[in-house]
């Protein structure tokens, strides 16, 4: 950094040359390979190819399966969390359960990966607490019924504990700003509780949530550690599809490759998208 | 919204939350058939190589964090006393890990830092140990950059900056005597999050096939039962530590911002 106010020569920019630096090196043009990657043959150069390749059953179905996981959890994370967040906050639920759920909410979003697997795997896996208990004290298998923990529904299910508790802190300080005087302004014109809700509260909050609704998407569609140490190689699914790529070449074209990666950047991209768009509507009312 | 919905969302949530926690202690405590014991932890924290991977994983953190504090305060401090206007480019760039998945970012490392590449880094083990770090510190940089950024907020950095310059500071003694200090709070509030998450982190460290504890503990899970139980605990109460250790920053570092 320069050591004395530089006084003709702009040399301001200095001081954010090792950001920058860092930033392109180990951010941008990583991922700027993948990018270009995805549109080159092996020969370097220009193709549409390995886009169009992506159009194969196993690819397609890996996309899809990790798309309808991260829905799912996205959405019941959702529902689940508003549900929680309504109760603590605008809703009759107890007052004292707030702060510790808040911070509980904060240890859990971040309790995901390896070890969040192991703890589904020892309650509801195959010689899981509740699988035994269940099957010992009223004979319910749930093996029998069809219920696999390494599975679509399985994968759903562990990544709630995740998607939960980070529905329950962004949209918090969203329902702690419905105002007051709204609720009453709509009682004294004679609304009903539902009314209120479905005229006034929901529309308020209805970008908020569908906002954090992308983002939970993309929070579930990256995740590859709990989905790896839950399943291992076995489950079909985008993430777990590119780290064998990565670690093999299953898929025989490194290019390839490139194109399944560029499309999990899309994918989260148009979800981080719509929920940057999203936020900003939702900030004009809660203020 | 009626007292019976609010309670009933509450209890299904908190039964969800607290069954696999239930299940994972339980779990972690019958490695001996027929009674609780915790010979499970025993035999995970005598396994040398728990404590050898726990101990890089630690170390590579810590690194990290040092790393990103020496990256982010300087630049944060620089966009904000120089050139506000690149603020929302910097912003938008810090918040791109949380967009891009960590397995692309790492696959985009093993192919342009490879060893036949212009910057062979994964030639060495010291140097993929540097590229695994540059990793890490780019998933931090989201949280390290925010809490930075915030904490640089509640001080008037120009006044400081103007003031300790008039007494003859030069940047450096700036930046580590009266910035660095006065963020100190939400540097380590900004620091904790990531210490949890590379110590547990599995994608990057197992791509660049280095001895993290995330690894290893994916190791364990694919061939023992009980031991994993203990590990999740165990990791459990390591993010835990680190949400509480925030909140204690948090609340000491209260004292000494100026009230707006």
């Amino acid at each position: 950094m320069a050591k004395s106010r530089p006084a003709r020569l702009p040399l301001t920019w200095l001081g954010v040359v090792p950001f920058f630096v860092f930033v392109t090196l180990f951010l941008l043009l990583p991922t700027l390979y993948i990018v270009v990657g995805a549109f080159r043959t092996p020969l370097g150069a220009f193709t549409f190819d390995n886009i169009l390749a992506l159009n194969s059953p196993s690819i397609l179905s890996a996309y899809w399966v990790s798309i309808k996981i991260s829905f799912w959890s996205a959405l019941l994370g959702c529902v689940i969390g508003f549900a929680m967040a309504a109760a603590i906050t605008v809703g009759k639920g107890p007052r004292w359960l707030r702060n510790p759920l808040l911070t509980f909410s904060g240890v859990a979003s971040n309790f995901a990966g390896v070890p969040l697997a192991f703890a589904f795997i020892a309650t509801i896996g195959p010689a899981g607490i509740i699988t035994i208990w269940l099957r010992t004290e009223f004979g319910i298998n749930l093996r029998l019924m069809g219920f696999n923990l390494l599975s679509t529904l399985g994968l759903v299910i562990t990544y709630l504990f995740f998607q939960i508790p980070l529905m329950i802190l962004i949209i918090t300080p969203a329902l702690d700003g419905l105002k007051r005087e709204w609720r009453e302004a709509a009682a004294i014109l004679g609304a009903t509780n539902a009314q209120y809700w479905r005229k006034v509260a929901f529309p308020i909050l209805f970008p908020s949530i569908l906002g954090t609704m992308a983002l939970l998407f993309a929070n579930a569609f990256g995740a590859v550690a709990t989905a790896i140490a839950l399943t291992g190689p076995s489950l079909n699914i985008a993430p777990i599809l590119l780290y064998a790529q990565i670690r093999g070449d299953v898929l025989g074209s490194p290019n390839l490759g490139y194109a399944l990666a560029f499309g999990m950047i899309v994918i989260t991209g148009i979800a981080n998208a719509i929920y940057i768009v999203l936020r900003a509507r939702s900030e004009r009312w809660l203020k | 919204m009626t007292r019976l919905w609010s309670y009933g969302a509450l209890l299904f949530g908190i039964v969800y939350f607290l069954l696999p926690l239930y299940g994972m202690s339980e779990f972690s405590l019958r490695m001996i058939r027929g009674e609780y014991s915790l010979q499970a932890y025993r035999v995970v924290l005598t396994d040398a190589r728990f404590q050898a991977t726990f101990g890089y994983s630690v170390v590579m953190a810590l690194v990290t964090i040092a790393f990103g504090v020496l990256l982010v305060v300087p630049t944060a401090f620089w966009v904000r006393l120089k050139m506000p206007g690149l603020r929302p480019y910097v912003e938008f760039i810090t918040l791109l890990p949380l967009v891009i998945p960590s397995i692309v970012i790492v696959f985009g490392y093993i192919r342009l830092y490879n060893t036949s590449s212009w910057l062979p880094m994964t030639g060495t083990t010291m140097g993929t140990n540097i590229l695994l770090m540059f990793g890490y510190a780019t998933l931090a940089l989201p949280y390290m950059y925010r809490a930075v950024d915030t904490g640089l907020r509640t001080i008037d950095v120009g006044t400081l900056t103007e003031a300790a310059q008039s007494l003859g500071a030069g940047w450096t003694t700036i930046l580590a005597r009266i910035i660095l200090p006065n963020v100190l709070g939400a540097v380590l509030s900004g620091a904790f999050l990531p210490l949890a998450i590379v110590i547990g982190e599995f994608t990057m460290a197992a791509l660049l096939d280095r001895p993290a504890f995330g690894p290893f503990m994916q190791l364990l899970g694919a061939n023992r039962a009980y031991e994993p139980a203990a590990l999740a605990v165990i990791a459990f109460g390591i993010t835990w530590a680190c949400m509480g250790l925030i909140q204690l920053v948090s609340r000491l570092s209260k004292h000494n911002r100026i009230a707006r």
